[in-house]
């Protein structure tokens, strides 16, 4: 088995592992409906949000290796980042390795996630990371669409039927509480936010719950109320789930070391 | 002297014929618009030395799976018309948007039966809403030219590209999104 590899603590690196784990993640978990999204239409529009956000994790995981290079670490390259190495040192919100769930657990994922990774993109515009900023001018576009399709599912199934209104009120209340995990500051916020990479997540939050709020109320949904739970994944420690992800994720590059199509 | 000149010409000449060939080097999944008319070509530069030449290209989608397979086409042709040896260079910023693809580009997506895109810069300020509230363009149906159309699918066979509907010729066609 090719050997695990760990990365700097350096805040820097750890901030860009936090947007690139939470992109790469997401975008594993919407993989695995290409084939079982309940139409067509939906299978290639997951589909296509996931190849979005492979995209984007591979440019910020390519330049958070470049940045440990730089700090004087060792070069590591997208591919070594997703595939070697081993869970704790994984910097994804717990929210998005969640198990995908049903169609309302996806949607509404996507939606709450959508609409976070567009105001952070929007900020990480003007980054002093000029790549950082880069990738962000790219994405914060793609976004909008992911965030304009969920938007639009939320509100469907939440004012659709009686079975789709209640799967959306069981979806908000399983992932409501780890929302609250994307807004929690700390040291490693704090040093993005004095280097000029990129703001402190918690700085945007009232943006986020209004535009979330308003969907949801459109929709007939009510937020949860908060709760002290707060998940963990952005320092390391995961749910029981993630082992499972990585686990089929990283197998082939474990088994076959350097392995390319 | 005279020499200088040679080569200054010399230099121009041969970013001149590459842009040419590039004329020739189509999306790999568009295979009739050129990457030059799609607008990810941004620049041309050759070594004054009489080297290689560098080609900038940016890609229209973080994960678009055709950013390889462009890079390896336009290296293939350049070399063909030996006009190589060539290196692409991949530039993200500023970000790909669908406002530079050229009046031939949007032609040529009309013909092969994919409505082209609209001004981004309308996307942009559009409501985040594809349903309610959105008041999107009329779309012309690339077949009929009918404005009786419907969109089915917000994505579609790749990244860049929406399902619709034409309700007056009855035929579903692909709209490339502006972005």
């Amino acid at each position: 088995m090719t050997a695990s590899i760990t990365v700097s603590q350096d805040p820097g690196v750890q901030y860009l592992l936090r947007i690139g784990d939470t992109c790469l993640v997401l975008a594993q978990r919407l993989g695995e409906w290409c084939g079982h999204a309940p139409a067509v239409e939906e299978d290639i529009a997951l589909s296509n949000m996931a190849l979005d956000l492979v995209g984007q994790a591979r440019a910020v995981l390519t330049r958070a290796g470049e940045l440990e290079a730089a700090n004087g670490g060792e070069l590591h390259d997208e591919d070594q980042l997703a595939f070697l190495r081993e869970e704790r040192d994984f910097r994804n919100c717990t929210l998005v390795e969640l198990p995908r769930g049903d169609f309302a657990v996806t949607v509404l994922r996507n939606f709450v996630v959508a609409v976070f990774l567009r105001l952070l993109w929007q900020r990480l515009g003007a980054s002093s990371d000029t790549e950082l900023a880069a990738i962000a001018g790219k994405a914060v576009k793609e976004a909008r669409y992911h965030q304009a399709h969920a938007a639009d599912w939320v509100v469907r199934l939440g004012d659709g039927t009686a079975e789709s209104a209640a799967r959306m009120r069981a979806a908000l209340a399983l992932l409501w509480p780890y929302t609250a995990e994307l807004f929690e500051a700390d040291a490693v916020d704090n040093a993005a936010a004095a280097a000029g990479m990129g703001p402190r997540w918690s700085e945007l939050r009232d943006e986020w719950h209004a535009e979330v709020c308003a969907v949801l109320e459109e929709a007939g949904l009510a937020p949860p109320a908060d709760r002290a739970f707060r998940s963990t994944g952005k320092l390391g420690w995961h749910s029981e789930h993630f082992g499972f992800l990585l686990a089929e994720m990283q197998h082939l590059q474990r088994s076959f070391e350097g392995g390319v199509w | 002297m005279s020499a200088d000149v040679d080569v200054a010409f010399d230099l121009a000449g041969r970013i001149e014929r590459a842009w040419q060939v590039l004329d020739g080097v189509l999306d790999p999944e568009v295979p009739v618009v050129s990457v030059r008319d799609l607008g990810i070509v941004r620049d041309v530069q050759a070594d004054a030395d009489g080297g290689g030449l560098t080609i900038v290209v940016t890609p229209t989608y973080s994960g678009c799976p055709a950013t390889e397979v462009i890079a390896e086409s336009i290296v293939s042709a350049l070399d063909a018309a030996g006009l190589g040896p060539t290196q692409v260079r991949m530039q993200r910023a500023p970000a790909w948007t669908s406002d530079w693809i050229s009046a031939a580009g949007r032609r040529q997506l009309r013909e092969y039966g994919i409505a082209p895109p609209g001004p981004a810069d309308l996307s942009q300020g559009a409501p985040l809403r594809f349903v309610r509230g959105a008041s999107a363009a009329p779309l012309a149906c690339p077949r009929c030219e009918s404005l009786d159309t419907e969109r089915l699918a917000a994505f579609g066979a790749t990244a860049c590209k929406a399902l619709w509907r034409c309700r007056a010729c009855g035929e579903p066609f692909e709209h490339f999104k502006p972005i």
